[in-house]
């Protein structure tokens, strides 16, 4: 086997030697450093190469990225605005609407009359955080997250947003942040792909996902996102037929290499070698995925912290589960997505609804993660894709009202990951409306994350058709204040 | 293991290097060698465009010093900061201030910035230093210069070609020092063009007869056959549709379903009747603007309205109409000029002679639509297609329209193109923001490519005149270099869709200059190019790679060797149900929804629209060629985007070719693929001959060879431990697969322990790859 092996090798041209390897830069350097000839006379590897990377010491190793689909609203969860409340019904100042344009769902709108908050908020913790009676789990927590309540960014509309979130770019046809981790840092574990999906969904009006959400874009598709879901198939066509069983497989698997040899003795492509590995890699998936998935070895303590809802497949709170699993096994990247979160009207029900279902679990995910000693390493992420309006959108009665799209100012948290704990950086106007301070823009956070996990996110570059792209696209500044 | 294996690559990796180092004496197609006489076009743009032109080039906004080094006028001028000194002094490097700045140890002073993350090498130094030695010439860039027809080069081994490609092919193999391959075995080679023109295997007579024909000619004979037959139009319609980024669904948001589909039909019958390039893009860009226009004229111009259209509430429409704009102007850049004119929506282009202004000059031809950025939220078939749009009635299919392939009587709509009666002011957008509009612009084209005639109308009808004028420099080389990319597996210049500064430069530029001139001598026939292809020496070649070629050209570049790549999505699963008899060979109609993993589209949608819920269909459906799969573009078909096939999402002119594991969980596990293995299995055991003929014959059908005795030793010997090892219970479960009729009154046992030997040579490396 070992002769086997060194004779591909040599057989090997630069790409193919690290696509079949799924290395990333990381492997990479290690690479150059043994070998510094091995990416001349490649343009597109010596971009993603700049020189030094990983370009620093990483805080984090790997990220979780808790995304709450559709928009929560601030003003219902952390961004407490007791004035709000004062001015129930009034109309929002023009001076402090400026020249905000509307989606078009409120721009017809005669009126914007201000609206509170229904529910209340506590301040918790030694970091004295406001939280509301919504989040009674992560208002225990306060003290191991940052909140960012100045987040601003470009779009008004979900799929835009969304993308731009994930993306950097609102088009769409880049890779998602996923990606970009996979293929800056390469794998930490062989036998699960490097960037894993979950989906899920609460009652409350939902919006689509899109897997451009997850799309490895330019870059080479082993760094694509791969959408795990709930059932026999975790990951698409996992699963051997019925009446294969595993010894099955690996005799068909043996004779499949063995006339795969052949073809490689009669053309000497190096394809076929990577063929071959790529099916022994597909034989370990099998195995690697289905135990990784299997919670019914954690401890009544870890069901207990997660709540009931973990043991039903394909809930947020078994996301939530899976996804420390997955981090724990070195899953690069964890994308989770829990929809349901747009609530243009009948807002106090339904956030309510959704703000349960995630609330435990996704406060149970930092405290499992700290008592294994994982958050350090692990950098946990919790937001939407933009913030909602200070007004009512549609009618606004004494119990009900609901908010529209917003731009101009949204909270999301970090944890772990080198990310100051007990933090609450940024302010808004006391309307809620406008960043006070320190505001941080979608590609100023994209930087962040990026740095955390070591990568400069003016290096981390892959060019395309003649254009050096980056998950920035142009600008991003790294938010220092927030790091430990 | 894995880490041992991990150290031992790199190991390897470290000897390859060595290797190649060792290599450069003998002419290693990377050598860095510095050429006797410089060329600007070849050797020195490259380096100034990579490195320079984004401060010191066309974007006059955000050029540093005043200095440009993309024109020489300016190159050579006095410096604007320092009179007495200047950029380039020719023959002169150390009067050249720019060489200075690019040599010298003050990193204060060092170009490019150490900032700005790039850095020159000591090669390309070297480069410029000989250039400017050498009289610092500029040239335009290649591309931009019309094509000349290049005379056909002396070649030694004379006999060798069979076509005009194969003097450029070998000269350049000849200069390095290689000789090309023998000609491929027939066998092999019926299977790479069989699978090349119609996309579909050869059948077991196909081979029979080519076999048998001992014909000097032939190859041609099969090569005209193949030409003849109706999926050549679906074979050739898949780049087409990937340029065109034809999908299923609305994109955006609730992604609801559109019947754009008889515009594909229409593609498919364009290819087959062999509609010449020029007339075949001349309709789709403006059909609808020719004199009378023909129903079939306006149902082309559905290509420009294949982009996505948003049916979210609460959109501003202005900004996603201006959208559907960008997306036509940016396909017209990337897919039928390419060139990345996209870069310029928003400042000018950093490397290339398009101005911002430029852009929107361009944007002007396609801003006249008669249509509004949102139309409809989602719902009924009333929102199956968006205004304008034309109407396809049962009338239309049956005298004007036959092509398209319409089943039932419902009412058919299709989204074309239809401009407004007065003209929509263009300007140019401030950082390219719908909301923004500075300066007002007329129609135009870039200058650099070529000045607009003021012959031609100022619509899309001129633009395709301008389009095809004989001296556009790119029109024909850039649809030559595609079709080259399909057959080849990878474009005469590799960056098939940037043919500008930052793009690769071409491997064989004569003959790609050949190609184009030819191309459009012979009035832009495309058959005709498909068999100059086709029939060349070079294409014919077998595709063994000896150790000595891949050392020395790894990637090919030399075309020393026959094409070896993977088969496109669509294609594999076409093989597969041709191979066992499956295969449903109706051409055209509305796309189809056959196996696909429960949940998918229902774990992603808003809940919203005929496509939140996949209802699979049945019988004859499950078993259409894989180009009429439906595409919904927010969660296309799982197994086509594993296998590298395009999500449509926009303009598209190259597939990535991976190889990944997924691909194997698919090949093994796809019932798909299990239940064409259970199909070709029985219909084998209804056939009175031995095992061994019975897995020969399924190894012809879907490997289209002969096995050798290894190959047939190794399957009996497995189908052999199966069936001894087969279980009635095992039997029962492994054949309960797919929902095409079981054959009756055959073993079970005997067909399970067949059916996983059919699996295996599904999974040969070889069945889904041209070799």
């Amino acid at each position: 086997m070992e002769k086997e092996i060194l004779e591909h090798g040599f057989n090997f041209n630069r790409r193919r030697f690290l696509s079949s390897m799924s290395l990333g830069i990381g492997g990479v350097a290690l690479g150059s450093l043994l070998m510094p000839d091995l990416f001349k006379s490649n343009g597109m590897q010596d971009d993603a190469l700049a020189p030094g990377i990983p370009h620093f010491a990483p805080k984090a190793k790997r990220v979780i990225y808790l995304f709450q689909n559709g928009a929560p609203s601030q003003q219902e969860l952390f961004d407490y605005k007791p004035k709000l409340r004062d001015l129930l019904g009034q109309e929002i100042p023009p001076s402090v609407r400026g020249s905000q344009r509307l989606t078009g769902m409120t721009a017809n709108q005669a009126s914007f009359p201000l609206v509170g908050s229904f529910v209340d908020f506590k301040q918790y913790g030694e970091s004295r955080a406001w939280v509301s009676d919504l989040m009674p789990y992560t208002a225990k927590i306060v003290d191991d997250l940052c909140f960012v309540k100045s987040m601003y960014t470009e779009a008004i509309n979900h799929d835009p947003a969304l993308t731009f979130l994930q993306t950097g770019s609102q088009q769409g046809n880049r890779p998602s942040m996923g990606s970009w981790l996979s293929y800056g840092l390469g794998n930490e574990n062989k036998n699960l792909p490097n960037f894993t999906v979950l989906l899920s969904r609460g009652v409350g009006n939902g919006q689509g996902v899109y897997s451009k959400l997850w799309s490895n874009g330019f870059l080479d598709s082993v760094h694509q996102g791969v959408q795990f879901s709930k059932g026999e198939d975790p990951v698409l066509y996992l699963r051997d037929p019925d009446g294969m069983d595993r010894t099955d497989r690996r005799d068909m698997l043996d004779n499949l290499s063995q006339l795969n040899e052949l073809s490689y003795q009669e053309f000497g492509d190096p394809e076929i070698t990577a063929k071959i590995k790529q099916y022994e890699m597909a034989y370990r998936m099998q195995t690697a995925v289905p135990e990784v998935m299997d919670l019914s070895r954690e401890s009544d303590d870890i069901i207990k912290l997660y709540g009931p809802d973990c043991l039903v497949p394909g809930t947020y709170a078994a996301n939530c589960l899976l996804a420390r699993k997955l981090s724990e096994n070195g899953v690069r990247f964890v994308q989770l997505y829990h929809q349901g979160w747009d609530q243009h009207g009948n807002l106090p029900y339904e956030i309510t609804k959704q703000a349960k279902d995630v609330d435990q679990a996704s406060a149970a995910l930092v405290t499992d993660l700290k008592q294994r000693g994982l958050l350090d390493e692990t950098l946990v992420i919790w937001g939407g894709e933009f913030g909602r309006t200070s007004y009512t959108q549609g009618k606004l009665t004494a119990d009900n009202y609901g908010r529209d799209h917003h731009p101009r100012c949204f909270t999301i948290w970090m944890a772990g990951g080198g990310i100051k704990p007990g933090m609450v950086y940024g302010e808004t106007d006391e309307l809620g409306y406008n960043i006070a301070s320190n505001p941080v823009h979608v590609h100023d956070f994209q930087a962040t994350v990026l740095h955390q996990l070591g990568l400069d996110h003016e290096k981390l570059i892959f060019k395309h058709l003649g254009r050096r792209y980056r998950l920035t696209d142009v600008s991003g500044k790294v938010v220092k204040d927030i790091l430990t | 293991m894995y880490k041992l294996t991990c150290l031992i690559l790199l190991f390897c990796g470290f000897v390859i290097s060595i290797q190649s180092c060792s290599n450069d004496s003998s002419g290693d197609v990377q050598e860095e060698k510095i050429p006797e006489q410089i060329s600007y076009n070849f050797d020195i743009r490259p380096i100034l465009s990579d490195k320079c032109f984004v401060c010191h080039g066309p974007d006059a906004n955000k050029r540093e010093a005043g200095l440009r080094l993309d024109v020489a006028e300016s190159a050579f001028q006095a410096l604007k900061e320092n009179p007495a000194a200047h950029a380039l002094v020719a023959g002169k490097p150390e009067l050249s201030h720019a060489y200075l700045r690019m040599t010298t140890k003050d990193t204060s002073l060092l170009m490019p910035p150490p900032s700005s993350n790039l850095k020159l090498t000591a090669h390309e130094i070297s480069l410029i230093d000989k250039w400017i030695r050498q009289g610092a010439k500029y040239e335009k860039h290649w591309a931009f210069v019309a094509p000349k027809k290049p005379a056909l080069p002396e070649v030694d081994r004379t006999e060798w070609p069979k076509n005009e490609i194969d003097y450029f092919v070998l000269q350049k193999q000849e200069q390095k020092g290689m000789e090309p391959n023998e000609e491929s075995d027939k066998e092999r080679l019926l299977k790479r063009l069989s699978l090349d023109i119609v996309g579909l295997p050869p059948t077991l007579k196909m081979m029979d007869d080519f076999l048998a024909d001992q014909n000097p000619k032939a190859y041609e004979k099969m090569v005209d056959q193949l030409l003849a037959r109706p999926e050549y139009g679906e074979k050739m319609a898949i780049h087409w549709l990937d340029l065109a980024r034809y999908a299923d669904s609305h994109g955006y948001q609730d992604d609801g379903y559109r019947t754009q589909w008889p515009w594909r039909d229409w593609v498919i019958h364009a290819f087959n009747k062999n509609m010449h390039y020029n007339d075949f893009v001349t309709w789709q860009l403006a059909g609808d603007l020719i004199p009378n226009a023909s129903k079939e004229q306006i149902l082309a111009t559905g290509f420009n309205r294949n982009h996505k259209i948003t049916e979210e509430g609460g959109v501003i429409p202005e900004e996603y109409r201006i959208m559907y704009v960008t997306d036509r102007n940016d396909l017209f850049g990337k897919g039928l000029l390419g060139v990345t004119l996209e870069c310029a929506h928003c400042h000018d282009h950093k490397y290339d002679p398009f101005s911002q202004k430029e852009y929107y000059q361009m944007f002007a031809f396609f801003n006249n639509v008669n249509e509004v950025g949102i139309e409809s939220v989602i719902g009924g078939p009333e929102t199956y297609a968006k205004r304008p749009l034309m109407e396809i009635s049962n009338e239309d299919v049956k005298s004007i329209l036959k092509f398209v392939n319409k089943a039932d009587t419902n009412r058919l709509i299709v989204s074309v193109m239809g401009d407004l009666d007065s003209t929509r002011k263009t300007h140019v957008l401030n950082r390219g923001v719908y909301d923004a509009p500075g300066e007002e612009v007329q129609a135009g084209t870039p200058t650099s490519i070529l000045p607009f005639n003021s012959k031609y109308p100022k619509n899309r009808l001129g633009l395709s005149k301008w389009l095809f004028d004989k001296k556009n420099p790119l029109t024909a080389r850039v649809y030559v270099n595609i079709l080259w990319q399909e057959f080849f597996g990878k474009g005469i210049v590799k960056t098939s869709g940037d043919f500008g500064m930052q793009g690769e430069l071409p491997s064989h530029p004569a003959l790609l200059d050949w190609l184009a001139v030819d191309f459009m001598e012979h009035n832009w026939d495309v058959k005709r190019l498909v068999k100059q292809m086709v029939t060349s020496a070079t294409y014919r070649q077998s595709a063994v790679i000896s150790k000595e070629k891949l050392a020395r050209d790894p990637d090919n570049l030399l075309l020393a060797r026959g094409s070896r790549y993977r088969l496109h999505a669509e294609f594999i699963k076409d093989l597969v149900l041709a191979s066992s008899g499956l295969l449903n060979k109706t051409i055209g109609g509305p796309s189809v929804k056959p196996y696909q993993p429960a949940g998918l589209w229902e774990g992603a949608t808003s809940g919203r629209g005929l496509l939140s819920v996949y209802n699979q269909d049945h019988g004859s459906n499950l078993y259409r060629r894989g180009m009429y799969t439906l595409i919904k573009r927010t969660v296309p078909p799982p197994t086509m985007g594993i296998f590298d096939a395009s999500n449509r999402d926009l303009c598209e002119v190259k597939r990535a070719k991976t190889n990944t594991p997924l691909q194997a969980l698919v090949m093994m596990n796809d019932p798909a693929v299990l239940e064409a293995s259970r199909v070709l299995a029985a219909s084998l055991l209804q056939e009175k001959n031995t095992q061994e003929e019975k897995i020969r014959k399924a190894f012809r059908l879907i490997v289209c060879r002969n096995p050798t005795e290894k190959e047939l030793t190794l399957l009996t010997n497995y189908f052999d431990t199966q069936l001894k090892k087969m279980t009635d219970a095992t039997a029962g479960k492994m054949t309960a697969v797919g929902e095409y009729p079981m054959t009756k009154n055959i073993d079970k046992k005997t067909l399970a322990a067949l059916m996983r030997v059919v699996s295996t040579i599904y999974n040969l490396e070889e069945t889904i790859t041209k070799s």
